[in-house]
Formats: structure tokens, sequence, C-alpha cells
């Protein structure tokens, strides 16, 4: 009989610990499934963050670094010069990658390291209990924005995936949702592309992926997939920001 | 036997490179040697000097409250350093710049070497720091001065063009310093 | 083997890349530019990588990335900049991670001053960062010192799998002194514990600096508390100049020890009994160069610290138990200490009987 669908070797065989419903799963599958597809995993290094993606360090098979709070881009920059045969990607999330670690992650790009950034952004702080995110959209509830994102005190979103692309030297920037099956599809291959730019010795790539938080945003997953069609995406658009390869072609 | 010798001027007079060359030519005559600099945090005009300590025993502090010899490229730098001057040391100053009336000390010997406008005549303001360094090696007698000549040409000749005027300079500097100790 | 006439940074630098060191990260600030600078041009040159980061924080968390794929790493930066690496320090020690962080000190707190001081004694010896954990500390007292602890630095470095600090104050940076550097050293093989990808290892690595159960935490805290015990028995650095009849002891590291050593030579041509306890390592610290001092003989113990207030003082006191006197002489700002502030000072004691 012919396996059609598996576990994908990138991963292990823990139950996962991420809440009912969290996004983090499927990325977090549709990646392994990049990577075994790619045939890297034995080179792979995966440089975590902080915040709910360090439980990744249960769930990859595949060497880890986990590093300090939005330092993840500067620690991918140390692994990967020293060994550029290695396939480096950080995972992080919108607190670790937009706030905290801003500085990191724009360095990062603007010197065009030479690895590939997987952003998860769910528009909240999961790990510590729901508070406001760079991401945060305006008027959102949150614990630290009880009435909801005042853009007068708070600002506004933080379009990251725009910001960078903004840079010389990322060579692909995109913003992808994994709410539809369809959109899935189309996240997966933009990872792939993330990925075969470093193997192919591009530079700089992101993937920014719309993410939910069904427990800090207090709704049932089913209803996250609405909100953010009819919210998330109205912020931030999906779309490619910047590809390298077709402003050559 | 210790010396201590201290340099001063503004940042940008070349302060370091004398102290560095005066360092590099003790250093390959086997005499313990320290270089210390001290600067302002300006990168030009501010306050620049260095201290060298040369010794025939190890070198404890790498600096010097009493100097055997005090160099002062500018005025601001002789009216700071010069009551540090032991008894009978040795005052060098770049007297296009350093004007001694003010000085009453009779006790130290005073060398005055024209060191800009003979750099200017030369041909470059920016060798003036040689000649200072010239006469102060020539006046210290520490290295004999031909190996100095050869150990500063080659630190200073990167560009084959300058050899020449590096060479003028560093001449003008030990004949000065000659003609002061007749 | 060859003397060379070398400023402090460059020859600490030269030294590492001798030790094996082949990445640098850093970011510029005063007085500790010249390292960064030569590693700039020295690691491209044997197949190394330097990179300017955009900050001290980032700097370091590179080397925590280089460190974690096994490659041995370093930063330097000066005391504002040592405080901005403290969160990477902490990591470095709680992942394990070999490595060497170079404090070239200057005046402070805050800002301070661009000048050398010695008022980074606490952070280097005790708390580079939260999480009370320790390294092993060097505090050289001439650039010949500094070069022979950062070959050495590097060792005990992958010896202990820990960061090792490099504490020397402003003087030694900036001073130029004839040096003899160390051999090239081979460099090893990637080590199995490195995170590059599993290969054929067939089991995954996993560089982290917590426990992912308090259990774990308690291991790991407990492991390197007997590191850095093993560390108090076993690797203590200490120079003890002309103590075994002194009466008037001078303690003192760094540039104030070196100068405490010609004072010592000084009191001594005028019939005065002095002596230098120098602490090569503030951490592990010479407790028993104190302790083991004759305090029938030994009528006083004179601090002597570019810091104000004091803060060697403190180990001192453990040391000496209460037995002996302690008294200061100290500078800070900047301000180099004198040798004749010294002299007098002890004086006046002698004369006090």
């Amino acid at each position: 009989m012919e396996k059609i669908y598996t576990r994908p070797n990138a991963l292990n065989k823990s139950v996962s610990g991420y809440c009912p419903g969290c996004m983090h799963s499927t990325i977090t599958k549709i990646t392994a499934q990049v990577i075994d597809e790619l045939g890297i995993g034995e080179r792979t290094v995966c440089v975590l963050p902080v915040g709910c993606g360090t439980l990744g360090a249960l769930y990859w098979n595949l060497d880890m670094v986990i590093s300090a709070h939005g330092r993840a881009p500067a620690v991918a920059t140390g692994v990967k010069r020293v060994s550029p045969d290695s396939v480096v990607f950080t995972y992080q999330g919108d607190g670790d990658l937009a706030s905290i670690g801003l500085s990191e992650i724009m360095h990062a790009a603007n010197r065009g390291e030479n690895y590939t950034v997987l952003f998860i952004n769910n528009s909240i702080y999961g790990m510590t209990g729901g508070q406001m995110a760079p991401t945060t959209l305006v008027g959102q509830k949150t614990t630290t924005t009880p009435g909801g994102r005042n853009p007068d005190t708070d600002g506004f979103p933080m379009k990251m995936a725009e910001l960078i692309a903004q840079l010389t030297s990322p060579v692909y920037v995109a913003r992808f949702a994994v709410n539809t099956p369809a959109y899935i599809n189309k996240a997966k291959e933009g990872i792939r592309k993330a990925f075969q730019n470093q193997l192919d010795g591009k530079g700089f790539s992101l993937v920014e992926i719309l993410s939910n938080c069904p427990t800090t945003w207090g709704m049932s997953p089913i209803d996250t997939l609405s909100y953010i069609n009819d919210n998330t995406l109205a912020e931030f658009p999906l779309g490619v920001f910047k590809d390298r390869e077709e402003e050559q072609s | 036997m210790r010396t201590s010798l201290l340099v001063a001027g503004f940042g940008g007079q070349g302060i370091m490179m004398i102290g560095k060359l005066i360092g590099e030519c003790v250093f390959e005559e086997g005499i313990n040697v320290t270089f210390l600099p001290f600067y302002g945090p300006e990168q030009r005009g501010g306050t620049a000097s260095c201290t060298v300590i040369q010794s025939d025993k190890p070198i404890g502090s790498p600096v010097s409250e009493e100097l055997d010899v005090l160099c002062v490229m500018n005025q601001p730098s002789l009216e700071k350093f010069l009551g540090r001057i032991k008894q009978g040391g040795v005052l060098i100053t770049n007297s296009s710049l350093v004007d001694i009336h003010s000085v009453e000390r009779k006790d130290i010997k005073i060398i005055e070497v024209d060191a800009d406008r003979l750099a200017y005549q030369i041909g470059s303001k920016k060798i003036a720091n040689i000649i200072i360094f010239a006469a102060y090696m020539a006046i210290a007698k520490t290295v004999p001065i031909e190996k100095v000549k050869a150990i500063a040409l080659t630190k200073l000749g990167k560009k084959p063009e300058l050899v020449p005027m590096n060479r003028a300079a560093f001449d003008a500097g030990v004949q000065i310093a000659i003609a002061s100790q007749c | 083997m060859e003397q060379i006439f070398m400023k402090g940074c460059e020859a600490i630098a030269e030294t590492a890349i001798r030790a094996g060191c082949r990445f640098f990260a850093g970011y510029p600030i005063t007085p500790q530019n010249e390292m960064p600078e030569y590693m700039s041009r020295a690691l491209p040159r044997v197949g190394g990588t330097f990179v300017q980061g955009e900050s001290e924080v980032a700097s370091v968390n590179m080397v925590y990335g280089a460190a974690a794929a096994g490659t041995l790493a370093m930063t330097s930066s000066s005391s504002p900049g040592i405080s901005l690496k403290s969160e990477g320090i902490s990591h470095l020690a709680g992942a394990r991670l070999p490595s060497l962080i170079v404090n070239v000190m200057r005046a402070g707190p805050g800002m301070g001053t661009i000048q050398p001081a010695q008022n980074d004694y606490f952070q280097a010896s005790k708390a580079s960062g939260h999480g009370g954990f320790r390294t092993i500390t060097f505090v050289p007292g001439t650039l010949q010192e500094a070069v022979d602890l950062t070959y050495l630095a590097f060792e005990y470095a992958v010896r202990d799998h820990n960061p090792v600090i490099l504490a020397p104050d402003g003087f030694i940076g900036a001073i130029m002194e004839p040096v003899t550097l160390p051999d090239f050293k081979e460099i090893p093989e990637t080590p199995d514990w490195a995170a590059i990808g599993y290969g054929k290892r067939g089991h995954i690595n996993l560089i982290k600096s917590g426990g992912a159960t308090e259990a774990e935490q308690q291991e790991i805290n407990e492991s390197a508390a007997k590191l850095y015990e093993r560390w108090t028995r076993e690797d203590v650095m200490v120079e003890a100049y002309h103590t075994e009849d002194a009466e008037y002891v001078f303690a003192a590291y760094g540039t104030s020890g070196r100068i405490c050593k010609s004072a010592v030579d000084e009191l001594r041509d005028r019939g005065i009994k002095a002596g230098l306890i120098r602490p090569i390592t503030i951490s592990p610290f010479p407790y028993n160069a104190f302790k083991n001092l004759d305090d029938t003989r030994v009528k006083y113990i004179i601090d002597v610290e570019m810091a104000i207030p004091a803060q060697m003082i403190e180990d001192v006191k453990m040391g000496v138990e209460g037995k002996i006197p302690i008294e200061t002489v100290l500078s800070s700002g900047g301000n180099i200490i004198r040798t004749s502030d010294i002299i007098q000072k002890t004086e006046a004691l002698v004369k006090e009987g």
C-alpha cells in the first residue's frame, strides 16, 4: 500500500504541547515537510526564539540553538558564518522579532545573512499571557490594552515584511496566512522558496506567516479563522514584497 | 636607570607617532620600554599626550610624575606640564607654536625646534612631529642615530614618494639638536 | 622566542587568533577599538570571521551562535558595553559555551569617562549577568601577562565548557611594550556537541541556556557549582612579591599591581619591609594568599585600586578575616595611581608605628 501522508522526519514523535487550534502546529508541520522534501534535515540548524516558538525544542528533530529573547537573528548569524554548509533558519514570534529583537532582525536583513527567517505573527504575546505586541491590531483588546490598542498612545501595528522589503540586501520577503487550506499550500511554497534561496547562496529570506492565538484572543479556534480573514488580513495584506529573482527576470 | 618622557600637543599633531617611534627605537636597542597614550575624547584638536618610560629594570608604573624630558608641540601643553620637569631635565618645544618667554625655570635645559615652519619649508606640515622625534633621539643618544634613522624611515615609509621628505625632516631635527648642544 | 613591540589590544587580539579563535563580533567603544579593528584585518587572513555587530547585544549573541556551532569565539568591549553584553554572557554561562569576553575597563559608573580604570571589579568577578553564574576572570598586570592569559583563557574555556573573562584595565589595553607571542594552535575538529546539523551523528544537539524542568535546572546549577569549586582549589593565580618578611602588604591587581611592585622596590630601598599580593585571577579569588599572612608580623594591608569606592577590598577582607587592619590608596575617573601616593601613605603608616 502506498503511504500518502506521514509525520515528517524533521519532527519527532512527541505530542504537540501547543494549545488546541494554535497555528504553530500547522506552520511547524509544513516547515518540517519542506525540510524533508529538500532533503536537508541532517544539516539544518533551527534557531529558536523566546516565546511559544521555544516549545519547538520539544518537537523538531533537528539540531537547535535556543537564543535569548529577540536575538535569534544574531545567534543565527554566528552559526551560519562559522558553519556555512549548515542550513540555518530562525523561527520567531512577533514580540521576539518585531519588538525586543527589532534591531537584530533589521541588521541581519541588512547584512543579507544567507539564512531563512520564519516570522510567526499572531498579533499578541502568547506565552506571557496575552499582552500587546507591536503587531496588535488597532482596537484589539489585550491584557495591557484593556480598552483596545489605542494608536494615540500605542502606535499602529508594525508591518515587518514591508519594512524589511525596503532594505536593499534581502532577496525574498513575503507574507502568507494559514487559515485556509489554499493559504497553507501557498505558505508552504513560500517557505520552500525561502530555504531554496539559502541553498542557492542567494542571501536573506523572510517569510511572515499570519497566525492566531485562540487562548489569548479569547476565541474558539474556528472563530480565529474568520477573525484573521476579517481583521488581520485587512491590516496585514498577503503578498510578496520583494523577490530579487523576479526583479531580475 | 629609569627615564621618563612626556610628549604633548593637540590631537592631530602626530603626538602618538613621536612616542611610538621612540618606543620602537629604544625597544630595538634592547632597553625596557613602555609607551602609554592618553587621548581626550576628540579625534582632532583636543589634548593628546603620551608617556615613554625607558629603564634597565622591568618597568612598574608606565607613567611618571617627574619628567626627565618634556616635548611640547603647543602652548597649553607647556603650561600644563612645565612644572613636572625634574631639576636638570630637558624641555623640547615646537617653537613655531610655543612661546617660552614666560618660562622662569633656570634649572632645566630648553631646546627650541622650529618644527612647524621647518616642516612647511621641507614640504608638508605633517612632518613636524618627525623633526621633533629626531631632535629628541639625537639629544637622548640612547640609540645610535643612524640606527634610529633606519628604523624610523622603515616605519614611516609606506609610500615611497614620502621617503625623501621624511629623511629631510629627520636630518633637520638632528641638526637642530646638535646645534643646540654646541 | 622573538619579542615584538606591540599595543595591548592588538597583542590580545593576535594571541586570541593564535589560541584558535576564529570568530569575533564586536561594537565600537573606546578604549578597545583596536581589538575589533585588528580582528577585521587579521581574522579573514586565517579563514576566520569578523562581524561588526549592530550593538553589544547583537555581538555577544553572535558569539553565542558561533560558539554553539563549535567555533572558538570572542567579543571585546569596555565597561558600558559589557553591561549590555551581560545578557549574552549569562546565556553563554547558562548554555556552558566556550568563549572569551574581554572587558578593557574604563571609568564608571554610567558613561564614566573613556579613560582607563578598574571600576568593574564586582561585575567582572561576581556578576557579569543575571542568574548567579561564575567565570574564571583574569586581570593581567603587564602586556605579556595579558597575552599569556588570553592563550590560557581559551584553554580553560574549552576545558570547562564555560565563558572566560579577561578584564585588563584600560592601561593594559592602550600600552605598548615588548611581548613574546605564543605559537599558532591547530584548529580542532568541530566538537561532537556543536549544533551544525545532526549529519551522521544519530542524535540531535540542542544548545540551550536553561533547564526544561525545575529538576533539570537544579542539576545544571549543581554541576556548575562543582566546576566553580574546582576552580577555587586548582585555578587560583596570584603573585606574591616580597611577602615573606613584609610588614606592609599591598593588595593590588592589573596596572595598580605593577605600580605597587615599583613602590615595594622603592620602599625596600628606604628600609621599609613592603610586599605585594597581586591577584591574577579575581574569580576564583586568592583568599588563601591573604589568609596565610602572618598577622603577628604584617602591620597593615594597603588596598590599592583605581576605583572609588574600593571594590576588591571586599574580597581582601574575606581573606584577612579581620586579623590585619586594611588601609587604601585609591584613584578613579581615569587618574592613574601615583607611586608617590603609595609611598607617602606607607611612610605615614610606618611613622604611626
